[in-house]
């Protein structure tokens, strides 16, 4: 078995009293694409934003329960450690307005008052665009704004933005929701190319999305963890009735 | 039915007519007044009449350096002291919105905005000049008081409009909340808050009566912030209400000063809010 990255036991979550992540437990290991599906409500982007402490912003979330990056708890860890180590893509394209594209990518630095040589910032730039299958696009208009780029084009630069942080972990919720066929089939190709150097962990309602992206899934319902395998063998057997269900569409 | 619609019709055109009537008459003293003033003024004001203090009673020439330079110590000084202050709360009750705290804050707000400034003169009057003596700078404090309420609203608004991913996005990389707000919230509201702070200029810039007994007013050139100091409201109500005419005629022209400034200060928020208006 390969090294866990994060690791989840007994885990909830809760907005005031409602409680919406029941005793999540789940391990998720180094380098695979890790796709959560559920229906609306089920828990399963409070999950992820728990996992890079984004959940207890909002007033009146709370977290309990162990969740670790490697050997660490999350939850004692500084928020602003865990957000270096975990980076996230959200559901619209949010890139900073008033940066050029050049900026957004080393944003996570530049925002963080950290100083960077700009040789080695160009680099950074270079191959985080690269990685996020951008660089070719926008190589020549790096000093414009990014609010210029197509929303598929957006997405893919907070990715790089992601990326440019070199983070263990990139959580993406429903990455491709506000894009288009072509534009999301980009960013899909692209989920393929970035396990090879990081754990991917993908929230999506779209259960052929998770199909063709992920190596494992993982099926929430109601705020549990139903359900979590192999992609191969939980859209051909799954053990669960629920996972069944959901899967053949006999969900109301 | 063909008679109903006929009245319908007519009913239209004649509300349409009312409606038009009215904006169009209400133009109508405003353009008075303007054009009134510019020609009572405009004659009056020359590179002289700018560089030069007001001539003694009775004697031609003079000018109205001492209020220009006076009322721009003042502005200065009040904008100093209200800018931070008013985007720092600004910023408070645009993140913490339906906190005890920001409910009271906002209110006490809204009260200050409704305050005439003859009593804002009058508190500042008690509390710093009835002590200290007459001065800019306690002038100053009352038209800080002044701003306050409207660079602190235009601040809450701006922030409020900005996306909440925007906050996300910087927070998920990791940046610390003072960060949040110091490079990626205000930058992004900045051509609303600048144009917020702009306006509350253009709105102390003409106020009087909280100079009348704070500021006080003198008749020469002085940079003095401890010292009283002129100002052009200020140095429009002594001179308008003098026996000479002489004096009337630089009230004039500084009513046209004041007038030009206001105007610009206007336009140039409308021009930011135009130009700079970041796409989200």
């Amino acid at each position: 078995m390969e090294h866990t990255v994060i690791s989840a036991t007994k885990f909830n979550a809760w907005f005031g009293d409602n409680h919406v992540v029941k005793d999540v437990s789940i391990g998720i290991e180094k380098n695979q694409v890790i796709a959560v599906m559920g229906p609306s409500g089920c828990g399963k982007t409070t999950f992820l934003r728990c996992i890079n402490r984004m959940h207890e912003l909002i007033p009146g979330a709370t977290g309990k329960g162990s969740l670790k990056l490697y050997d660490d708890e999350i939850y004692n860890m500084n928020p602003i450690y865990v957000r270096y180590k975990i980076g996230m893509v959200f559901q619209r394209p949010n890139p900073f307005p008033n940066l050029s594209i050049y900026d957004n990518v080393v944003a996570g630095y530049k925002l963080n008052g950290l100083k960077v040589a700009k040789a080695e910032q160009d680099n950074i730039v270079e191959k985080s665009l690269t990685s996020a299958a951008l660089w070719n696009e926008v190589k020549d208009s790096l000093h414009k704004k990014g609010t210029f780029l197509s929303g598929g084009q957006q997405q893919r630069l907070c990715i790089a933005r992601a990326i440019a942080m070199e983070p263990e972990v990139i959580l993406f919720d429903e990455p491709t929701s506000a894009l288009d066929p072509i534009s999301t089939a980009s960013v899909e190709t692209l989920f393929h190319e970035l396990k090879e150097n990081y754990t991917l962990i993908i929230v999506t309602h779209n259960m052929q999305q998770a199909a063709r992206v992920s190596d494992k899934t993982a099926f929430f319902y109601m705020g549990e963890l139903v359900e979590f395998d192999d992609t191969k063998t939980m859209f051909t057997s799954p053990t669960d009735t629920r996972t069944q269900n959901y899967i053949t569409g006999r969900f109301s | 039915m063909d008679a109903r619609i006929g009245i319908r019709n007519s009913k239209n055109i004649l509300f349409k007519a009312v409606i038009v009537f009215f904006a169009f008459v209400v133009t109508i003293p405003l353009i008075i007044v303007l054009l009134y003033i510019i020609k009572q003024g405009v004659m009056q004001v020359n590179w002289h009449f700018l560089t030069h203090i007001p001539a003694p009673e009775g004697e031609k020439g003079g000018g109205i350096a001492n209020a220009l330079v006076g009322s721009f110590f003042i502005i200065i000084i009040a904008s100093v002291v209200a800018i931070p202050i008013g985007i720092l709360t600004g910023i408070y009750l645009s993140e913490n919105p339906g906190t005890k705290l920001s409910y009271y804050t906002g209110l006490c707000v809204d009260i200050l905005q409704g305050v005439p400034s003859i009593v804002v003169g009058i508190v500042v009057y008690f509390w710093l000049v009835k002590p200290l003596g007459f001065s800019g700078f306690s002038g100053s404090m009352a038209l800080a008081i002044m701003m306050l309420p409207i660079v602190i609203r235009s601040t809450e608004q701006t922030l409020l409009l900005l996306p909440p991913s925007l906050k996300e996005a910087a927070l998920s990389l990791g940046v610390p909340y003072y960060r949040v707000i110091l490079k990626v919230i205000v930058p992004c509201g900045f051509a609303g808050i600048l144009s917020g702070i702009i306006l509350s200029i253009a709105r102390i810039i003409g106020e009087t009566a909280p100079l009348l007994f704070t500021a006080l007013g003198n008749s020469f050139l002085s940079t003095n912030m401890a010292k009283p100091m002129e100002s052009l409201p200020h140095l429009i109500f002594t001179y308008a209400t003098s026996p000479y005419d002489d004096q009337h005629d630089l009230a004039w022209g500084a009513s046209f000063i004041l007038l030009m400034f206001v105007l610009t200060l206007n336009l140039f928020t409308k021009f930011i809010t135009k130009k700079w208006n970041i796409q989200l």
